[in-house]
């Protein structure tokens, strides 16, 4: 096992909006967590609440997406002021990402071995001396060398999916973010996509994993630490064990109730979603942002809750403001 | 009389550029659907589960192989009759963005079907009958109608889409992976929808790759690979004492918040190869012998309403 201590990846307060022409659009607003050596943090949250914006704002920051605050420190560094020549360094080799859309995401026209060696270019490296480290990551993968030689084109979505996951890992990065790499994949490629991953950190080939999905269930199998994201700001972040044994924010509560599992029907239990839907994030205004939904709010969730530490996990609820657990 | 009924169905498709390879997509495919009753079809990705959802829908035509809906034969009707048939199947798909019209508001999908179906239907009748229609789907039509495609969220336009086909009377719904765009705070009130439609004389073929939202609402399971059911029966039955290795596989992986994955051990994700001859899951199978490797499976009645397409079973 792979001790967890040192702070590889610590955002503070971290504000990505869109710039549009009616205002901003409050994606990712005042959002801090670390990320430990050998952890992986899963990010979990509805679509819209800002999981996506907050992976790709930490690799590239693509307009209309702006950055308004906050800090997020890799190594010593701010990544979110560095100059594009200083980013293009530290992709690969400290941060890397696995896109959510990863299939679309190598260029057609090179053959597989070709957008490697341009990679490994860029950073000073040659396919003839990785060639080992790269015949080790397709085993991982369980993939074959013959592939490559292929073009993209020849090989099926969850092959290419994994390709992109060699090649995103293939400097060693401090940190891979996944971004909703399962969402797409039926149950048993799902899982061992999520094998892969594990032996991954197992083998030190990545240093921290940011998981980012919508869904609780995939989580649970693979994170460490559980942020839940709404609407753009943390609701709760602990470790995993604690999160779906005793979720602390209602929204978390709300959440974890309405999943279904084996040994749950219809016929004899009914499940509920949570009623209501998402604020827009367009100019949003002081207060909790569940309240509009939430079946516990009060007076006081009219102001924007603080991040209070309850037995060293975080929640963004004003019900835990003097120790409150109920 | 069931409602639906596939007899050795078969649908290919022409694969190359000349078309002379043949994938089946679905390979050989009989069932019955009771009235009243919901079914979940599950399976991987190319396993033939939308094909079927298509086929039912007509909006293909098998290769070979006849489908029945109450008795009648329904693989060469056309015109009159096949609008007939609309009134009583519809189909609800995955992606709700996509089935508007983005520079139209909702209503008009709704009004289409008047437009189509029921013309002498006008006015005041129509609007009624299309806020009573959005009421039943648990929305409140003063906040939906008049509204454009872009301004509701995606359970909101699914739940259109349900409602356009509840317009028809309808007796049988294709639901082909309706909430696996949802979010999950919503997903379970549309599943209850469905639910609740079933109660109200309704029959939802619920075409899912999610096993544990098929669970949750579904009376029977069929599991699908690679263009076969290979196992069917009751829900319960399927799910708490699987029979085919493909389907103890599917089980064991699905994610679950109170179980964990044993992730030290090796899994042997997809496919390569498999020939007209053997097992098609034979490449996988932990279970296979040379019995496999010979000859193709029949389906085997284990229990009561319990079916199995494979060898190895002995009952």
């Amino acid at each position: 096992m792979i001790k967890v201590s040192e702070i590889v990846l610590s955002v503070k307060d971290l504000k990505i909006y869109y710039s549009t022409l009616y205002g901003y659009v409050k994606a990712v607003d005042g959002v801090s967590f670390e990320v430990k050596r050998g952890e992986i943090l899963g990010i979990a949250g509805e679509s819209g609440c800002g999981k996506s914006t907050l992976g790709n704002g930490l690799i590239l920051l693509k307009p209309p997406m702006k950055y308004i605050g906050g800090e997020a420190i890799l190594d010593g560094k701010n990544v979110m002021t560095l100059s594009q020549k200083e980013l293009k360094k530290i992709r690969y080799e400290k941060i890397s990402i696995i896109p959510q859309f990863a299939m679309d995401a190598m260029n057609p026209t090179k053959k597989i071995k070709h957008i490697i060696n341009d990679i490994l270019n860029e950073h000073g490296e040659n396919f003839e001396r990785k060639k080992d480290i790269i015949k080790e990551r397709l085993e991982i993968v369980n993939l074959e060398r013959k592939v490559l030689d292929m073009y993209p084109i020849e090989l099926s979505g969850g092959m290419k999916q994994r390709m992109v996951m060699v090649i995103s890992s293939l400097m060693n990065p401090d940190v891979l973010i996944a971004d909703e790499i399962t969402s797409a994949l039926d149950v048993s490629s799902q899982r061992s996509v999520i094998q892969m991953l594990h032996e991954m950190r197992e083998r030190e080939v990545i240093g921290s994993l940011i998981f980012i999905t919508h869904d609780l269930s995939v989580l649970y199998q693979i994170a460490d630490k559980v942020l839940i994201l709404y609407a753009g700001k943390v609701a709760e972040n602990s470790p995993v064990e604690e999160i779906i044994k005793n979720p602390l924010h209602p929204y978390t509560k709300m959440l974890l109730s309405s999943l279904p599992k084996i040994g749950v029907r219809y016929v004899q239990i009914k499940l509920k979603g949570i009623p209501g839907y998402p604020p827009g994030l367009l100019n949003i205004k002081e207060g909790c942002r569940f309240r509009f939904r939430c079946p516990y709010r009060f007076e006081k969730c009219e102001q924007d809750p603080p991040l209070i530490d309850v037995d060293g996990r975080k929640v963004s609820c004003w019900l835990f403001e003097r120790g409150d657990k109920s | 009389m069931s409602l639906l009924k596939f007899e050795n169905i078969t649908k290919e498709f022409p694969l190359g550029f000349f078309g002379k390879e043949k994938l089946k997509a679905v390979d050989n495919v009989s069932f019955e659907i009771e009235r009243f009753k919901i079914v979940s079809l599950i399976g991987e990705s190319g396993s033939g589960k939308t094909t079927i959802g298509k086929l039912i829908l007509k909006l293909i035509n098998p290769t070979s192989g006849k489908i029945f809906f109450e008795g009648t034969d329904i693989t060469q009707i056309k015109g009159n009759k096949l609008r007939k048939y609309y009134k009583r199947v519809q189909g609800v798909f995955q992606d709700p963005y996509s089935s508007f019209n983005p520079i139209y508001k909702v209503d008009r999908i709704l009004n289409m079907v008047f437009e189509e179906f029921f013309p002498e239907v006008q006015g005041l009748e129509r609007h009624h009958k299309i806020e009573e229609v959005i009421a039943s789907v648990g929305m409140n039509p003063k906040s939906i109608l008049g509204k454009y495609p872009h301004q509701l969220s995606g359970g909101q336009l699914q739940r259109i889409l349900i409602a356009r086909a509840l317009l028809l009377n309808i007796n049988l719904l294709i639901a082909d992976e309706i909430i696996s765009m949802l979010d999950a705070s919503t997903r379970v009130d549309i599943l209850n929808l469905l639910g609740k439609l079933k109660e109200k004389g309704m029959s939802v073929i619920f075409i899912t790759h999610d096993l544990s939202l098929g669970y949750y609402i579904s009376d029977q399971t069929f599991i699908m690979y690679k263009g076969n059911i290979v196992e069917m029966g009751d829900t319960e039955k399927v799910f708490h004492y699987p029979l085919h290795p493909y389907t103890k596989m599917l089980l064991d992986s699905i994610p679950e918040i109170d179980r964990k994955w044993n992730l030290s051990k090796r899994y042997i994700p997809e496919l390569v190869t498999s020939s007209d001859s053997m097992c098609k899951y034979f490449d996988r199978c932990p279970l296979k012998n040379e019995k496999c490797k010979k000859e193709r499976p029949q389906f085997v009645e284990v229990e009561k309403n319990h079916k199995v397409l494979c060898l190895n079973v002995k009952i």
